[in-house]
């Protein structure tokens, strides 16, 4: 019983990370309309930002400052929002399909880099080195979970709350404008390009906040952590859940996190010994047809976008 | 530096073919297809598995042709590895991408193929194995062509190089002689005014789809006959089959083709300067650079 | 009496369905005539002809060719039914040479060569340019080739649209004498023209369209001397027919 209550920790607290990143793109995609194809980039800097700024010193690598756990975790997210301005100003003004090439770019890249630049992430063997925050003092490892997963819920909801207010907002009445129909929102006055940058670094912050919280969970990150296929992971929630909706977000997270735990434990059940190399491959497979089925049977996702009222236009009616 | 260079230019071939296939369909259809590198990887193994076959049924066939590790049956099997992944692609098409487009918008189907990538390159790694294979367990020697500088060059290599510039020609022949070379150009062109012209707009899709598998086909032959078979030939490929039709310019054949020759010869030249874990970053670096400099590539039209 | 050729009947068509442009547009061309459509911007004209080619889809009404249904053919099978479609702009393919332009839309055809050297006849200038690729060619030079592309295979019925856009005053006459020319070889034509005063005195038989219906249909000599006519699209009184 104990052992399905602790896993059950486990699994809300990793979903509930992967939930805020996927809050994060959908604020890019959904949202404002940006195809990000390198979306593990911004998770990783965040991961890999907040290790290394609230680690240990280490002989091999830089960081280790040792920080103050929320600054690192703050530190994290800057680290992601510094690449997304700089991806940002680099490509955002590219046609959507230019857009998706380079951002996948961005992230084969920065797997590379991590993999390679041992003195700056410890290459393939991946960072440690790392205290979790406030673990020394509470004995309990079942305890220390709990409240960890108190804590990752609890930023969760801020984050929606956070999005939930900004869709509400004029900001996000220009964010539907320009994806709807630029030229228009630019005749308007609008700076379409200076709206769509802000939002994709604000997106990836919180790709970051959600990267750093899961290298802290861990307490370790390693270029295994930030290949494509964690990209293809979050887009499929986001697919499967609902662009354009932060409760699809998080629902299409829980649900697809769900399968690919499921299949995961029951291929090592269940399968004879000789599949069990190929337990990946299959989920793999099994996600890949997932997103194709969704795209074919219901591209709006489960939880498709409510239209959105904006409360101070209503005001102001009155 | 020469040998980089011949190296480059013989991955460049290679590149180029898969490039060609890509940025027909990447301009008709203006999506990214993720999921076009994964057609070499389907060419590659069909392949294998029509080699075993026919040097099964024949043996005669599986001698090695001169002093290459190429083998008559791996030619005939390569030609049906072409059908294969030909008929693959349109169906694809027929079945995911086309109906997704209709459903959707364009974003969707770069979503999907994604999708199809994943499940290509999963299913080829479930029925083949993961591990790497090759057509031919005989040990082919380099040949030491010239000793200062140092220039190490296999049969096979030459093979590919020329094989590669004769589907090149065979295709430039089509496209400039042929009035079914001019319906492609004319449907790449101005699609509208193809079909008031009484060009069929469906079948010229199926048809751009069928050659790109086929050209595909014979650059995952020709990868894994000079490297070996696995089923990530895909996953590593990607970037640097997009790098080249961006460098040429989307839509643009004859860009492709000189876009996969820079991207090999840069990719290979990198290595001289930068050490070798890196090399899968230089395609992407190629990239960033074409999109701020030139967007539209060497031979591609402006963007509307 | 001549036959009627082509016969529409209360055609509602639009680029998106829910936005009809065309409202119940009926229309009747008799065989061998040059049947011109006008009316002022946005009224449908381009849209009618784009309905007949099958590049606009038709909500409701009915297009008969000599008897035989063909609201909804798909535009690759105008030639199928002997219709050639000339549109107003991008109507020749800048990437291929005159010469490839033919041949393309020549290439179902056993008798090509010889329907070209027949099409270099009557357009000299075709056969001098022939390897020159149809970008580089002026305005009217174009024009040429895109009506020699429809003209190839022959048809019984040529649409264009506005065929006279963006050509000299000296050029549109040509084209548009052309397209008489055409009519008197028992070729059928229907035009949309905004040059109304040139394109009237050539054609037989008029009809004006706004607001996507019809308004007003009569014989071209009629109209020429109708005074209402003349205020609105002839420029007042003084550029009525001699």
């Amino acid at each position: 019983m104990m052992g399905l209550v602790s896993y059950l920790v486990f699994f809300t607290t990793i979903a509930s990370i992967l939930a805020i990143a996927v809050l994060g793109l959908n604020l890019q995609w959904g949202n404002t309309g940006l195809f990000n194809g390198g979306v593990v980039a911004f998770f990783g800097a965040g991961a890999y930002g907040t290790l290394l700024l609230g680690g240990t010193p280490q002989t091999d690598h830089i960081g280790g400052f040792d920080l103050f756990y929320p600054l690192a975790l703050i530190g994290g997210a800057a680290a992601a929002g510094i690449l997304a301005w700089v991806v940002g100003r680099l490509t955002l003004h590219l046609r959507h399909d230019y857009l998706a090439i380079a951002t996948f770019g961005v992230a084969v890249t920065f797997e590379n880099v991590m993999r390679n630049a041992q003195g700056l992430s410890g290459g393939a063997k991946g960072l440690r080195g790392f205290n979790r925050p406030l673990e020394a003092w509470v004995n309990d490892g079942f305890i220390y979970n709990v409240l960890f997963l108190t804590v990752v819920v609890a930023l969760l909801i801020c984050t929606y709350w956070f999005l939930e207010r900004l869709i509400c907002s004029p900001y996000g009445r220009q964010l539907r404008a320009i994806r709807e129909d630029e030229i228009a929102a630019r005749s308007l006055g609008k700076n379409p390009g200076a709206i769509r940058l802000t939002a994709f670094i604000t997106g990836s912050c919180i790709l970051g906040l959600a990267g750093g919280l899961y290298a802290t969970f861990y307490a370790f990150v390693s270029p295994q952590d930030v290949l494509p296929t964690l990209t293809f992971q979050l887009w499929a929630m986001l697919i499967v859940g609902g662009a354009g909706n932060n409760r699809g977000a998080i629902f299409g997270t829980f649900l697809i996190w769900g399968t690919w735990t499921i299949s995961g434990w029951s291929l090592a059940r269940f399968a004879p010994v000789e599949v069990q190399l190929y337990t990946g491959t299959m989920q793999f497979i099994l996600i890949g047809l997932v997103i194709v089925g969704m795209l074919l049977w219901r591209p709006q996702g489960l939880l498709p976008e409510r239209l959105v009222v904006s409360q101070s236009s209503t005001k102001k009616l009155n | 530096m020469i040998q980089s260079l011949t190296d480059g230019i013989l991955v460049g071939a290679i590149v180029s073919l898969g490039a060609i296939g890509l940025t027909m369909v990447m301009h008709m259809l203006r999506f990214a297809n993720f999921s076009h590198a994964e057609l070499l990887s389907i060419g590659a193994y069909s392949a294998l598995v029509f080699d075993a076959l026919f040097s099964g049924i024949l043996p005669s066939l599986a001698n090695n042709i001169g002093p290459l590790s190429m083998t008559w049956a791996l030619i005939l099997s390569m030609l049906c590895a072409m059908g294969v992944t030909g008929l693959s692609a349109v169906l694809i098409n027929e079945f995911v991408f086309k109906r997704i487009r209709e459903k959707g918008s364009e974003l969707s189907m770069v979503f999907a193929s994604f999708g199809v990538a994943m499940v290509i390159r999963n299913v080829l790694g479930l029925i083949f194995g993961l591990k790497s294979q090759l057509y031919s367990n005989d040990i082919v020697f380099a040949v030491l062509v010239s000793t200062e500088p140092q220039l190490l060059i296999k049969p096979d290599q030459v093979f590919v190089l020329l094989a590669a510039l004769l589907i090149m020609l065979i295709l430039h022949f089509v496209l400039s002689r042929t009035t079914f070379g001019y319906a492609l150009r004319a449907v790449a062109e101005n699609p509208p005014l193809a079909e008031v012209s009484g060009i069929r707009l469906s079948r010229v899709i199926a048809l751009v789809w069928i050659i790109s598998g086929l050209l595909a086909a014979a650059a995952g032959v020709f990868y894994g006959l000079n490297n070996h078979i696995n089923p990530v030939i895909g996953r590593d490929l990607v970037l640097p089959i997009f790098a080249a039709t961006i460098v040429g310019g989307i839509g643009s054949i004859y860009g492709a083709v000189l876009g996969g020759f820079i991207v090999g010869i840069a990719a290979n030249m990198a290595l001289l300067v930068l050490p070798s874990g890196y090399s899968p970053a230089v395609p992407f670096i190629i990239i960033l650079v074409l999109l701020l400099v030139r967007p539209h590539g060497l031979f591609g039209e402006a963007e509307t | 009496m001549a036959e009627t050729l082509l016969h529409a009947t209360n055609i509602v068509a639009g680029y998106v369905k829910d936005l009809p442009i065309l409202k119940k547009v009926s229309i009747e061309v008799k065989k061998a005539s040059l049947t011109l459509i006008i009316g002022p911007n946005g009224a449908g004209k381009s849209t009618f002809i784009k309905a007949i080619a099958g590049v606009v889809p038709v909500t409701s009404g009915k297009i008969t060719l000599r008897g035989q249904d063909i609201t909804s053919i798909r535009p690759d099978q105008m030639s199928q039914h002997s219709i050639a479609y000339v549109p107003q702009s991008d109507n020749i393919f800048r990437a291929l040479t005159i010469r490839q332009n033919l041949e393309l839309v020549l290439r179902k055809n056993r008798t090509a060569l010889d329907r070209i050297d027949t099409l270099f006849m009557r357009f000299p200038i075709l056969k001098t340019k022939q390897t020159e690729k149809a970008g580089t060619l002026s305005g009217g030079q174009r024009q040429i080739l895109a009506v020699s592309m429809a003209l190839a295979a022959e048809p019984m019925l040529i649409l264009m649209d506005e065929p006279s856009a963006g050509l000299s005053p000296k050029a549109a006459q040509e084209v548009l004498q052309l397209a008489r020319d055409l009519t008197t070889e028992g070729v059928t034509i229907l035009l949309v023209e905004q040059n109304v005063n040139q394109a009237m005195r050539l054609s037989d038989h008029c009809y004006i369209l706004a607001e996507g219906q019809n308004q007003h249909d009569a014989d071209a000599a009629v109209l020429l001397n109708d005074p209402i006519v003349g205020e609105i699209y002839l420029g007042g009184k003084r550029m009525r027919a001699e």
